[in-house]
């Protein structure tokens, strides 16, 4: 692959004025709703829900003005730094905690206050009938404050407290029904696959820390070029891995479908539309880092690639509606990193699809939640069919939220995924723009199966279950969600140097469209990706909808079939190679704890304990006795002095 | 005259007070047991003394007097509280202090 070196200077940061001085509340406010809700505990139960909305509201009208006073700097001043305190100061080590606002973590405090915002609107109405509610939207409030502390960090060490935090969130979120068990062993999952990338990053930090002296960004970022470059892709492949294990990329993925288990709003918010774009967001703030490692680099794009192709081949044979959504997500992210591995050419692209993205696939997380909410939780899409007549809103945005997926124009998805595609064959990675092309189709046929077996089609619904129309509160996010999914693509970017690309390129560089040397032409790649697209609902079309749709899985099935559905294997290979050896060896030295060092201590105790049962027995009460011993113990000394004479 | 049968004398009585507190159950037997041996032991004591022709012997004697004396006061106050308490002054029946 040809990685062409930025030759772009970095922002330098400058103190914030204005509104910028607030930013620190954009993580203080939700913070501070988590610690009332949590603290104050059953007493705000009526109104906790109505104070963590209105706080989630208030960020995101704080964070539309820091962003609206950012546009309104000119260019080469669009990096403010807010410093709150020094977090770490210990002898020449000093890491402070500031927050940066600049046009890539401006764009992510929209999308995460945003989409927040909307996810907490529409589970007011989604929980209403928990009795918990109020700590879920405790939850909800600590993820946003975790999320915009990840995004906002000015070095890496706040950033991974952001991420760990983020982490946190997200266990408690999955495991909000821990009555469940499968609800507590899927965020048990989850945060112990996290964990695995979380090692990743901080020894990444460390060794950052170890190369440039510092963490902050201003220092490393710029400086990426002066440390060897063994040292740089060592630094890269462990952030690498950390980005695995948070966006959920093969081989760290299987933790996003179980995750499925927590309540659909939170699956919209953080694992769909947010907290998985995590890693994404890494790759592209370390971009310097990265341009200094074209093998790390490489080793993203292809991640990224099989993921799509991971992905989309297990989603197409899932009958779970949610599962469909989670694969689809890992397989969409997949595209988000193969746009950050493709260099500085589509560091925005990835940035730009991460962003459409967020609104298409919240939208579809929270159709699919409003769904289940009309038929009582039923999340098997064979048993579903025709809901189009009986939620006409759902299904309407639900469409808008497919087309948007599938990559048809004029929908957001259209520009954003056929721009990465684009950039893949212009780079002449034609490998994987093959690979990421296959995946288009297969991103159209299984949301198209999604579709037509949910929405279109007879009823195939239960006859006890009546389905209805969710409540206006999960509603209307619905509609604002898929009016974003519908036109942000166009909006942002209707051409290649729209004014997304324009706004982030102080941070990451503006996407570059040379000499078309290529042998296709850009209108070409365009027609043959839409015609993939096509190829594939019109196979899922023949399949679902002119065909009926068994009500149970179908059990003769092509070897293919069975390999998806055993999730590739992933699962099976990760239980037998490590959690059943885990397993042993906890068994094992549970074994050796309670026999051997347990043991030792309590053999040694019992030994004593009887040997001075017996010997106790000698003091019998009777005084004759010890004058006898007495009289015995004077000999016995007479005796060895008459010895010791002679 | 020859010190060895005040020798012999005191331990045949050292040997009799030894006996009678291993043997005697009568707490008042028992305590004159032990005067019986501390006195055998004034007695070669004094011997020693006079075999040595120094006075420390004397002394020592007069101190295990004195001893003898304030231990007749707490011995005796203990015995009979005993008896007031149990109605018995046998050394076998307070055998509660034990394992």
């Amino acid at each position: 692959m040809v990685v062409p070196v930025s030759t772009l200077p970095l922002l330098e940061p400058h103190a914030a004025a204005g509104v910028h001085d607030l930013l620190w509340l954009l993580v203080a406010l939700p913070l501070a709703g988590a610690a009332v809700l949590l603290l104050a505990g059953r007493r705000t139960d009526p109104w906790g829900h109505l104070l963590a909305t209105g706080v989630s509201a208030a960020t995101f009208v704080l964070a539309v003005a820091s962003f609206l006073r950012l546009t309104s700097l000119p260019g080469e001043d669009r990096s403010v730094l807010r410093h709150v305190y020094s977090y770490v100061p210990v002898g020449g080590f000093e890491v402070d905690l500031d927050l940066v606002l600049d046009p890539l973590s401006g764009v992510f405090i929209l999308l995460i206050t945003g989409v927040g915002t909307l996810v907490h609107i529409y589970s007011i109405g989604y929980m209403s009938h928990d009795r918990d509610r109020r700590r879920f939207f405790a939850y909800l409030n600590l993820f946003l404050a975790s999320m915009l502390l990840l995004v906002l960090a000015g070095n890496f060490l706040v950033m991974y407290v952001g991420w760990e935090l983020v982490g946190l969130s997200s266990y408690l979120l999955i495991s909000f029904w821990s009555h469940k068990p499968s609800a507590a062993t899927a965020a048990k999952k989850a945060f112990i696959v996290n964990r695995v990338g979380d090692v990743g990053l901080g020894l990444a930090v460390m060794l950052v820390f170890a190369t440039f002296g510092s963490v902050a960004f201003a220092d490393v970022l710029p400086n990426a070029g002066a440390a060897t470059t063994g040292t740089v892709t060592a630094i890269c492949l462990l952030l690498t891995l950390g980005a695995c294990s948070k966006s959920a990329q093969v081989p760290l993925h299987v933790w996003l479908p179980d995750a499925m288990e927590g309540p659909t709003p939170a699956s919209a918010l953080i694992h769909a539309a947010t907290m998985v774009t995590a890693g994404v967001y890494l790759i592209a703030r370390a971009h310097p880092l990265f341009e200094a490692s074209p093998v790390a680099l490489d080793v993203v794009a292809w991640i990224g690639v099989i993921t799509v192709l991971v992905g989309g081949a297990i989603a197409c044979v899932q009958d779970d509606i949610k599962k469909v959504l989670a694969y689809s997500t890992i397989s969409q992210i997949g595209y988000m990193f193969l746009g950050v591995g493709l260099g500085p050419a589509a560091y925005a692209l990835g940035i730009f699809h991460l962003l459409t993205h967020g609104f298409f696939k919240a939208l579809m997380f929270m159709g699919a939640g409003s769904v289940m909410h009309g038929l009582r939780d039923e999340a098997d899409m064979r048993r579903m069919g025709g809901l189009r007549s009986s939620m006409p809103i759902t299904t309407w945005t639900f469409v808008v939220g497919w087309l948007a997926i599938i990559g048809l124009p004029p929908f957001a998805g259209f520009f954003s995924k056929d721009q990465i595609l684009e950039a893949a064959f212009e780079t002449e990675s034609y490998a994987l723009w093959a690979l990421a092309l296959l995946g288009a189709g297969v991103t159209a046929f299984y949301m198209s199966r999604l579709v037509f077996m949910t929405f279109f089609g007879p009823s195939r619904v239960a006859k006890e279950i009546h389905p209805h129309e969710s409540p206006r509160s999960m509603t209307t996010p619905l509609i604002v969600l898929a009016v974003l999914a519908a036109v942000s693509g166009a909006a942002l970017n209707l051409t290649k140097d729209g004014r997304l690309f324009e706004f982030l390129e102080p941070v990451l560089g503006r996407p570059e469209h040379g000499e078309h040397t290529a042998v296709i032409p850009a209108w070409g790649l365009t027609l043959i990706t839409v015609a993939v697209v096509l190829a594939g609902v019109a196979l899922a079309r023949t399949r679902y909808l002119s065909r009926p749709v068994a009500a149970t899985a179908p059990v003769d099935v092509a070897a293919p079939v069975t390999w998806a559905r055993k999730k590739l294997y992933f699962d099976s290979v990760y239980e037998s190679v490590l959690m059943r050896p885990g397993q042993y060896l906890a068994r094992a030295l549970v074994f050796v704890d309670g026999r051997g060092v347990d043991g030792a201590v309590n053999g040694l105790a019992a030994l004593v304990g009887g040997a001075s049962g017996r010997l106790r027995r000698v003091q019998t009460g009777y005084v004759r006795t010890y004058a006898l011993g007495m009289l015995g113990g004077a000999a016995l000394l007479v005796g060895a002095m008459l010895l010791v004479r002679t | 005259m020859n010190p060895g049968y005040y020798l012999v004398l005191s331990a045949a009585l050292f040997t009799i007070g030894t006996l009678g507190v291993l043997i005697r159950r009568n707490a008042i037997v028992v305590f004159m047991c032990v005067e019986l041996m501390l006195n055998a032991v004034n007695l070669t004591l004094v011997t020693f003394s006079r075999v040595n022709g120094t006075l420390d012997g004397q002394v020592m004697a007069f101190f295990v007097m004195v001893v003898a004396a304030a231990e007749v006061v707490v011995g005796l106050a203990i015995i009979v509280t005993i008896f007031r308490t149990r109605h018995s002054a046998s050394v076998d029946d307070a055998s509660l202090l034990k394992w």
